[in-house]
């Protein structure tokens, strides 16, 4: 706005393009200060430009690893894929985020080569679908530090998120009004966490925060607040609470004593041949290697 | 080889440049408008008109699934209509200050710093507001919660302000300095000068600033999603509140379906605001012709 207000223009002309037709300025301003260059500097623009333009369309071909299912395991998958195709530059690992239910359907009908379900499989899919368990999805309740409360059952968290218990008092804690926090609808831990609590569509949130990071953040500036975060991403600023006196640790998550937690499942269809790629993709994601991108993607590695 | 040959080449080739550019832009609106009908309208005719704008309840992951985005539009409409009530007085006194009163050295300083203001991105201006204006809320007003309505409201009318600093500025300023003198030789004050005179010769380009706030005001989704606490409630000034653009960013990431739709439905709806207060501006520069 400020280039234009020196050029003296009208008001109303800057208003009515600086809402519509900013690109349009911009670039008119742009093309001016081409002219100014000398003229070699725009046959190097036109070149980089070329080359943008050609670098899209590489690419070889190779094999294909197809991954479909739950929308919780983005992170982990993504995580376990680029760095398997990174070692791998032949083999492609794509991933589509459908849920859980359709991710098993897929793998069951032959549509992908690995399912991926946030959920242990059930009987009547055991009986033609493997689920292998690549990581653990632990989700912490955390507490502003100043709050009194440091152990909950997982009905009283039940009825915290439902806005049965809406004072920490109740709990024996301050006499305050409970903040609960909560992520957006379509978050992964969010399904997580109302998955095991069973309170699906049931909660009364005070805020919808759109990142793990923000959820922290929130808890540690406001003692009445609670939250819940992936375990891995809890920090000091914040207490995270026992659940029915277990603490959410590693080793507590990895042998299913602590609660509020769910497998992440890679789901393979049983007398079904595997391609080369798709099995050493799985052998690398369930392999001791894997275990540190498992951290790195906010879940816990299985017990080995 | 004569140079005019050449220049000429370069003249016509500029020429070409120039004209694409212009059609890129052009391009831009229309691939948007055309995408954003095709893409919004389904679902509006699935949900139903009346009952997706006058719908109360957004629950778009329930099993029974509900997309009414009143909430949305009335909390959008609030929140700008009050940046603009806390944001304009400050901005045009600001503009008056720097404009008219204050001394050059100060001016400059003082327009700089709304300069850099505006360059300022507005996650940083999310993040001030989560960190501090949220607790200053929660405390002054003794509530359980700062990510309110009112939160965002204040941390919009800083970020409308330099829109309507600079804008009126220009205004104040290009009116005729005889106005002024006339008025201060009749034995105005400096004062009555400024309100009596100068702001009413001004006042097309004051209103245009203003709205070009509101148009900034209510495209804002980032910082606002940050202090507003983000639940689709109906809304309240000291309530957790889902403004339009912040419906769309929250759940666009893994929405599929008719959620998905639904979104960009509701991205519909606010290009229909923006539209409409680029007509007010229109109207206002037809009306001064």
């Amino acid at each position: 706005m400020n280039v234009i207000k020196n050029k003296g223009e009208s008001l109303n002309k800057i208003a009515h393009r600086t809402i519509f037709f900013q690109p349009y300025i911009l670039c008119l301003y742009a093309t001016k200060g081409m002219v100014k260059m000398k003229k070699r500097g725009i046959i190097g623009v036109a070149a980089v430009l070329a080359l943008m333009l050609s670098a899209g369309c590489g690419g070889e071909e190779g094999a294909t690893v197809s991954t479909d299912g739950s929308t919780s395991m983005e992170k982990v998958i993504g995580y376990l894929s680029e760095s398997y195709m990174e070692e791998n530059p032949n083999v492609k690992v794509t991933y589509n985020p459908t849920g859980s239910g359709a991710g098993i359907q897929a793998v069951s009908e032959g549509r992908c080569d690995i399912g991926l379900s946030s959920r242990d499989l059930k009987t009547e899919e055991e009986k033609d679908l493997i689920g292998t368990v690549v990581a653990i999805d632990g989700i912490a309740v955390i507490v502003n530090p100043e709050n009194t409360v440091s152990d909950l059952s997982l009905e009283q968290l039940a009825k915290l998120y439902t806005g049965e218990i809406t004072n920490w008092s109740e709990l024996g804690g301050a006499d305050a009004t409970v903040v609960c926090i909560g992520r957006e609808a379509a978050s992964g831990t969010r399904d997580g966490f109302e998955a095991v609590t069973d309170t699906e569509d049931k909660c009364v949130y005070s805020q919808e925060l759109t990142s793990t990071g923000d959820v922290v953040q929130t808890v540690a500036s406001n003692p009445n607040a609670i939250g819940y975060a992936s375990a891995a991403s809890v920090k000091d600023t914040v207490k995270a609470l026992t659940i029915e006196g277990v603490a959410p640790e590693t080793d507590k998550i990895q042998s299913g004593d602590y609660p509020v937690q769910r497998n992440f499942v890679l789901v393979t269809k049983k007398n079904t041949e595997f391609s080369k790629a798709a099995q050493d993709f799985f052998d690398f994601a369930t392999s001791e290697a894997a275990d540190e991108l498992i951290v790195g993607a906010g879940a816990v590695p299985v017990k080995r | 080889m004569n140079r005019k040959k050449i220049s000429n080449a370069i003249e016509k080739t500029m020429n070409i440049i120039f004209s694409l550019c212009g059609i890129a832009a052009v391009l831009g609106v229309l691939v948007i408008t055309v995408f954003l009908a095709a893409k919004g309208t389904p679902a509006v005719k699935e949900i139903g008109l009346a009952e997706f704008l006058f719908g109360r309840v957004w629950a778009s992951t329930s099993d029974n699934p509900s997309y009414g985005i009143l909430p949305f539009i009335l909390t959008s409409v609030y929140g700008t209509l009050g940046a603009i009530i806390i944001g304009v007085p400050i901005g045009i006194m600001c503009a008056i200050f720097i404009g008219k009163m204050a001394p050059p050295r100060i001016a400059n300083a003082v327009r700089a710093s709304v300069e850099l203001l505006s360059g300022i991105p507005s996650v940083v201006y999310g993040l001030v507001g989560m960190i501090i204006v949220v607790p200053f809320v929660r405390e002054v007003f003794n509530l359980p919660d700062g990510a309110n309505l009112f939160s965002a409201i204040i941390v919009l009318s800083v970020m409308i302000l330099p829109s309507v600093i600079s804008v009126s500025e220009t205004a104040l300023r290009a009116v005729p300095k005889e106005y002024e003198e006339a008025s201060l030789a009749l034995g105005a004050t400096k004062t009555e000068t400024v309100f009596r005179v100068v702001v009413p010769a001004a006042k097309s380009g004051i209103f245009t600033s203003v709205v070009l706030g509101v148009g900034r005001a209510i495209g804002e989704a980032m910082a606002v999603m940050m202090v507003a606490g983000n639940v689709a409630n109906m809304p309240k000034l000291f309530g957790s509140v889902r403004f339009l653009t912040t419906a769309v960013a929250s759940e666009m990431s893994y929405s599929s379906g008719l959620q998905r739709e639904a979104l960009f439905s509701i991205a519909l709806v606010l290009f229909i605001f923006i539209l409409i207060i680029n007509m007010v501006l229109n109207s206002i520069k037809g009306g001064k012709q």
